[in-house]
């Protein structure tokens, strides 16, 4: 059993409390930086600990921090993304409403390190429940003194808010959230200038993942050495990855990066293997925007090494034979699972969330869906699926912001991977479209 | 100041100039196309892809070239930047599949849209897209909305540039109209159907780069290649007006009038709605002489600075037909 570095507590009864968070250690490292740390030292830390961004893109924290432009006189702020939409990914709400206090201490230890007096948790419209349970925290936190002005005699001042959005997808897009958070329409921005230089009321903003700021204040607590020394390589610490599909026991599990993905899938520590004892037959690894593979490249790369659970392992081989850790939302399909169907209802999503801004994305996404409906539905002709290939890449690297890549990538790799099973949707429709329909293999097209 | 090399003339502008705005102060052939970017308006840019340039090399300090194709009217110069549009072939194919994009749910109904010939879509179109279609499902359309008397909002032939929306902005009091809804289905509208009511609103007609929103008092009444473009000013009461405008003249009757562009389409100054959709008899304006249209091919064509009269084709000519246009010749106006 790998380490747990933040769910270690989460099953105590009133972990949710400001006290009992309190009595299993929680805000020391408000405590360590604020009294004994500089703010460039806690970003010093964070840099050595190697910690990456756990959103998806997974960009080093410590780096991006490093960035944050400090004009005199100029307020900067911190802003938490938990405007947590993919599909697939469900590991944020899950923490923030067991350990609320975990967030809300990450904010106030991150928000000292960038300077920021003033910092927001921009939260997903639908988790209000959530909202609710970190507004608590929050007004606990007050009363403890660890927030407003001059936290624990330190002299430093910060107020946290946490902000609801509307439900939208693209407001998890970090310069869309920062036009929504400033109460305008959730469009993402053109860029640059960069958030870090020109973000939320036009000032300085850095916007991190709910598990990247939670993850600092064991960083403070243990120091960066220490959290590098878990994981491999450039993927250090633990990670959040919930597991969906047709799995034995789905569910959020925090691991140690670098766990192969075999044993992630089959050991009873985790997934417990394919239920119905059915064969694996493709993992999205990283949330529904990244590639989609098939049972042998997710357990093996391409040239035969063994998939881990890495930020570099996954990637390994680009998207050609790879694909991404993402956010780590971890969907499972057993060999009776449609691919066409699946990028189907991947695209409808795309295509719902598009903002409509420009043009590529707006258009694109909706003619991939409608393509993908015909297929799916048995009234596709043999140009559709090199057309949808073709629009995908027409997207892919075109658009503002990265939700047109995250409708394309889908597409494109199973296309790639899966092509026979779309070729067959087009050329035994009536067999394709039955309820329960299982591709037969490459054999029925020769 | 900046010194860019834009595919392979050097230029040097101003810092902070965008790469778009480099380009046009060459000119010519190699300026990118900009459905979206309107340089009066502030905020505007970035959201059509049509003017997606290669940077081949970011600046002179880090010479790595950009991993993804930019859009130019939004990204500024950097000292030392090398800029491919023409000479990329990457960049060239990207813009067909833009056009492609721009069209697929575009009614295409320009036949019957009073647009048509002055139309961005249309030059974009016919300039760099290809001439098939690979859609073949059903094409977007909305429910229609009343935006008042003036102002005709046809929102399928929208391509959401957000320029109406940037005029309304930036140059009234109070708008009223923005964009609702969300991905294909985001249209420009008015919340709850409100009407558009105030004295510059008719501005947004000349920035819109396709025929969804025209001007109601001239829809139908001609095609805009048949009738004549004139520079005309008055005096206007309204000191937020310039006074400036183009009248549009078919035989002697002003059927439109309209702020006047610059060669990229633009309108630099603004006109009220009173010189826009009142004053349509000569008698109001000091006539200035004819408006000079370069960009707008179908309405440069019948242009009537150019000789319209051909030696070689009248020779050809039957009799009659010589003796009717010696009798009755094609309108001149100035000299």
């Amino acid at each position: 059993m790998g380490r747990k570095l933040l769910t270690e507590h989460i099953n105590v009864e009133g972990i949710d409390t400001f006290e009992v968070y309190r009595k299993h250690g929680g805000y020391r490292s408000v405590e360590k930086a604020v009294k004994t740390m500089t703010p460039d030292e806690v970003v010093e830390e964070v840099k050595k600990s190697g910690l990456r961004g756990r959103g998806g893109a997974g960009f080093p924290t410590g780096l991006k921090w490093s960035f944050l432009a400090k004009p005199e006189g100029v307020p900067r702020y911190l802003v938490c993304n938990a405007d947590e939409s993919e599909p697939g990914t469900f590991k944020d709400r899950q923490l923030m409403s067991k350990l609320p206090h975990l967030l809300i201490e990450g904010m106030i230890t991150s928000s000292y390190a960038l300077g920021a007096n003033t910092s927001y948790i921009y939260i997903r419209g639908e988790l209000l429940y959530v909202l609710r349970i970190l507004e608590k925290a929050i007004a606990e936190a007050y009363a403890a003194g660890f927030l407003g002005k001059n936290i624990l005699g330190s002299g430093y001042d910060l107020d946290l808010y946490v902000h609801p959005g509307g439900g939208a997808y693209i407001c998890g897009e970090e310069t869309a959230l920062l036009e929504s958070l400033e109460g305008k329409r959730g469009n993402p921005r053109n860029k640059p200038p960069f958030p870090a230089v020109q973000g939320l009321y036009a000032r300085p903003t850095v916007v991190n993942n709910v598990e990247s700021i939670a993850a600092v204040p064991v960083i403070v607590n243990d120091g960066g050495d220490e959290y590098a020394k878990i994981g491999v390589g450039k993927s250090t610490g633990t990670k959040l990855i919930s597991a969906c599909g047709h799995l034995n026991k789905p569910g959020i599990y925090e691991i140690e990066l670098g766990v192969p993905v075999e044993e992630f899938i089959y050991s009873d520590e985790y997934c417990g293997g394919i239920w119905k004892g059915r064969d694996l037959k493709a993992v999205v690894a990283g949330g529904s925007s990244v590639p989609i593979l098939p049972k042998e490249l997710i357990l093996k790369t391409a040239a035969g090494e063994n998939r881990l659970m890495t930020y570099e392992s996954l990637s390994d081989g680009g998207f050609v034979t790879g694909t991404m850790l993402g956010s780590g939302g971890f969907i499972a399909m057993d060999e009776t699972t449609c691919i066409v169907r699946n990028t189907w209802n991947f695209s409808r999503f795309y295509h719902h969330e598009s903002c409509g801004q420009c043009s590529p994305c707006r258009e694109g996404t909706g003619w991939l869906e409608k393509i993908l409906h015909r297929l799916e539905h048995g009234h596709g002709n043999e140009r559709d699926i090199d057309v949808l290939a073709s629009v995908a890449k027409q997207i892919e690297g075109n658009t503002i912001c990265p939700l047109g890549e995250a409708a394309a990538w889908p597409v494109s790799a199973a296309i790639r991977h899966f092509r026979d099973e779309f070729e067959w949707h087009v050329r035994y429709p009536q067999e394709a479209t039955r309820p329960g329909a299982v591709f037969p293999g490459k054999a029925v097209l020769a | 100041m900046a010194k860019i090399t834009f595919d392979g003339i050097e230029v040097e502008v101003p810092d902070g100039t965008t790469i778009l705005n480099a380009a046009r102060t060459i000119g010519g052939g190699i300026v990118p196309p900009a459905m979206c970017y309107y340089t009066p308006l502030k905020g505007s840019g970035g959201k059509c892809r049509a003017c997606l340039v290669r940077v081949a090399a970011g600046s002179a300090k880090d010479p790595r070239p950009m991993p993804k194709l930019v859009a130019s009217c939004v990204t500024p110069v950097q000292d030392g930047m090398v800029v491919e549009n023409t000479t990329s072939e990457q960049v060239l194919n990207v813009r067909k599949g833009i056009v492609e994009m721009l069209l697929i749910n575009h009614p295409l109904d320009c036949p019957v849209c009073d647009q048509a010939g002055e139309c961005d879509l249309q030059n974009f179109a016919f300039e760099h897209g290809v001439s098939t279609t690979r859609y073949e499902e059903e094409r977007r359309t909305f429910e229609k909305i009343d935006i008042g008397p003036l102002i005709q909002l046809h929102m399928t032939r929208c391509i959401l540039c957000y320029r109406c929306v940037y005029t309304a902005d930036q140059l009234t009091e109070k708008r009223v109209h923005g964009v609702l809804g969300r991905g294909d289905a985001a249209e420009i509208g008015t919340y709850i159907e409100n009407i558009i009511d105030n004295e510059f609103s008719g501005n947004v007609i000349d920035v819109c780069p396709v025929g969804a929103l025209t001007d109601k008092t001239f829809r139908f009444k001609q095609r805009v290649w048949f009738t004549k473009p004139v520079n005309a000013h008055r005096d206007c009461e309204n000191p937020k007006c310039c006074g400036k405008v183009v009248l549009w003249y078919k035989g002697k009757d002003v059927l439109r009038i309209t702020a006047r562009k610059d060669q990229y389409g633009e309108v630099k100054e603004w006109i009220c709605n009173t010189c826009r959709f009142d004053k349509k008899e000569t008698s109001d304006w000091t006539i200035e002489g004819p408006a000079h249209i370069d960009r707008s091919s179908v309405i440069s064509a019948n242009h009537y600075e150019l000789p319209v009269l051909n030696a070689q084709v009248i020779a050809d000519l039957p009799e009659s037909s010589v003796r009717d246009l010696e009798q009755n010749p094609p309108m001149r106006l100035g000299n």
